[in-house]
């Protein structure tokens, strides 16, 4: 076994340790439900193959998905998992980045105290990487969500931000759009005032009704007020936010007086810092970033982590994890449960034990 | 001691490269029968010429099996992910002009931009259960294009030839397709967005950034550069 394997395992068995179950998953999974999840954007992350029974497949690019299906589909309430093994991740744009690696990975499905399980996955790794003087940065994806919720507008406005949460450059022109900050195009506005052809051919699969549909759509979202500057302007600082923890929640608690909607998401900050002080996490110490989490892939809706090498900053994270309550909700048929977890990569460890 | 000139083997692609080097003194020809991929050339010294089908041309340069080829940006662009270090640009060629677009059915009355495409894809997924489906077979430059454009809840399906039929035959929504003069997309019943254009291609002559020169080599390349440029 290579160095790397040797630590990936006893970074598992000390998870065992702990009461994780150790799993196993496919390496080989569907492509179809991965692609549903992240889009098409996976296909440039993950390496497809297929065959004429299964159809299109993919070399799994994170355990996650495979581990939070295998939970939701047995009828266990509560667990802690712990498995290891490879995730092939395409790179086509830096050759030094490998196309394979190992991952230890701990995972928490446990609805009793989201703050209490978000501080546990962050301290265990946070244990198993102490000695290589890593930098920490915290994020909540919870906290943005609640301020979108929150925002004076319509549903329709509110559910093309949400999803677009991960996407921060169209999130950004969609603000500007709903505010009135950028003009509206001239085609959208043609369309508005019918000043436009209908005396086209239709072909293809989407229909007249359709079309009429999204029309209506937009005339009546014309015919809405933009959201306030004071909102925007509250949208804004909050996405500023960034810095040491302490200074970070002193910003987010003074921003909920004028955002009240991301209140009870600042005070589930101000209970998970709790718990990690209480499991001995040097919270002075880490850095919170208000859009860290937000390119990654989208499934983490609440805390989010990563684990940085300061003396080698061109790495990626040594350690990474979150929040993903959402997808067991989208994975589970009916059921949902909370969840949290994060991975170690042992070959990026065993590298920087020799540069130390 | 010759250097390899790898050039399009059939076709307009091919007259025209053909011409632009005799503009220049050079005279590249085919050498046996219509169906052998061998050729010279006449007019400089030490420069082969192999034939090859565009595609494989980006391939031969980035394993620098030639020092010279001449194809497509677009082509570069969507076999080489890394072109700007495997392939070096000398000369754009001036022809085989075709820009590689998003079409989407012109009875869209409701969608012009990439925004309005990207709200199209969320309804569109809503009522139909799957993604928006865009045929291409430019599948790496689209998709950059889509996520650079915040473009979400889409598809590739591949579709290798006929891609403006594609939509008619309910096989795709939308297309991604290299075109020249736009005749064939409305013949089709589809427009470009207005910001859609993905990439503008034309034939272009590049060095190989991997293929090896020795010093006579180098002397020649450095020769005929000076004839082209």
């Amino acid at each position: 076994m290579t160095d790397a394997r040797l630590r990936a395992v006893a970074l598992r068995d000390s998870f065992v340790a702990e009461g994780a179950i150790a799993i196993e998953t496919p390496i080989l999974q569907p492509a179809g439900l991965l692609l549903d999840l992240y889009g098409e954007d996976i296909r440039a992350r993950a390496y497809m193959t297929s065959d004429a029974l299964h159809g299109e497949q993919m070399l799994r690019p994170d355990f996650t998905v495979p581990v939070v299906q295998m939970h939701m589909s047995n009828s266990i309430e509560q667990a802690r998992y712990t498995y290891v093994g490879e995730v092939f991740r395409r790179q086509e744009d830096d050759p030094n980045r490998p196309n394979e690696f190992l991952q230890t990975g701990y995972e928490i499905f446990d609805r009793t105290n989201p703050a209490e399980t978000d501080a546990e996955v962050f301290a265990l790794l946070e244990r198993s990487v102490s000695h290589l003087k890593l930098s920490a940065i915290i994020g909540d994806i919870g906290i943005l969500m609640a301020a979108v919720d929150g925002l004076h507008t319509t549903e329709r406005r509110k559910m093309a931000l949400r999803r677009h949460i991960w996407r921060p450059n169209r999130f950004r022109m969609l603000l500007d759009r709903f505010s009135g900050r950028t003009a509206i195009p001239n085609s959208r506005q043609a369309l508005l005032n019918d000043h436009i052809s209908r005396d086209v051919p239709l072909i293809g699969l989407r229909s007249h009704s359709e079309i009429q549909d999204r029309v209506n759509a937009l005339k009546a979202d014309s015919a809405e007020p933009p959201i306030t500057s004071v909102e925007i302007d509250g949208l804004d600082a909050l996405l500023k936010v960034c810095g040491k923890l302490p200074f970070a929640l002193k910003c987010l608690r003074d921003l909920a007086k004028t955002i009240p909607s991301i209140s009870s998401a600042v005070l589930n900050l101000d209970a998970r810092i709790e718990a990690l002080i209480s499991r001995g996490i040097d919270v002075e110490d880490l850095e919170f970033d208000m859009n860290f989490g937000r390119t990654s892939m989208e499934y983490y809706d609440g805390f989010v982590f990563g684990f940085y090498s300061k003396i080698r900053p061109e790495l990626p994270a040594i350690a990474s994890g979150g929040r993903y309550d959402a997808l067991t909700q989208r994975l589970g048929n009916g059921e949902e449960i909370p969840a949290v977890g994060g991975v170690l990569r042992p070959s990026l460890m065993v590298d920087l034990e020799r540069s130390l | 001691m010759t250097i390899k000139l790898g050039v399009p083997s059939k076709g307009r692609l091919m007259d025209e490269t053909f011409e632009w080097f005799a503009q220049r003194g050079m005279s590249l020809s085919r050498t046996g029968s219509d169906r052998e991929y061998a050729g010279v050339v006449d007019g400089i010294d030490n420069v082969a010429l192999v034939l090859l089908s565009a595609g494989e041309i980006p391939r031969e340069l980035a394993a620098g099996r030639i020092h010279l080829g001449v194809t497509g940006t677009d082509l570069i662009c969507e076999k080489l992910p890394l072109w700007s270090k495997q392939v070096e640009l000398i000369k754009k060629m001036g022809f085989g002009h075709a820009d590689l677009v998003l079409a989407v059915p012109r009875g869209w009355i409701d969608v012009d931009l990439t925004d309005d495409l990207d709200a199209v894809a969320a309804m569109f997924r809503a009522r139909h259960g799957f993604r928006l489906r865009i045929a291409t077979k430019y599948h790496r430059l689209v998709r950059e294009f889509l996520r650079e454009a915040g473009v979400a809840d889409y598809a590739l399906v591949d579709s290798q030839g006929a891609t403006e039929g594609t939509v008619a035959n309910q096989t795709a929504e939308a297309i991604a397709d290299i075109t020249s003069s736009g005749t064939t997309l409305h013949a089709n019943h589809l427009k470009v967005l207005s910001d859609g254009l993905i990439l503008a291609s034309q034939a272009t002559l590049w060095r190989s950034n991997k293929a090896s020169f020795n010093e006579v080599e180098y002397a020649v390349l450095l020769r005929l550069i000076e004839r082209l440029v």
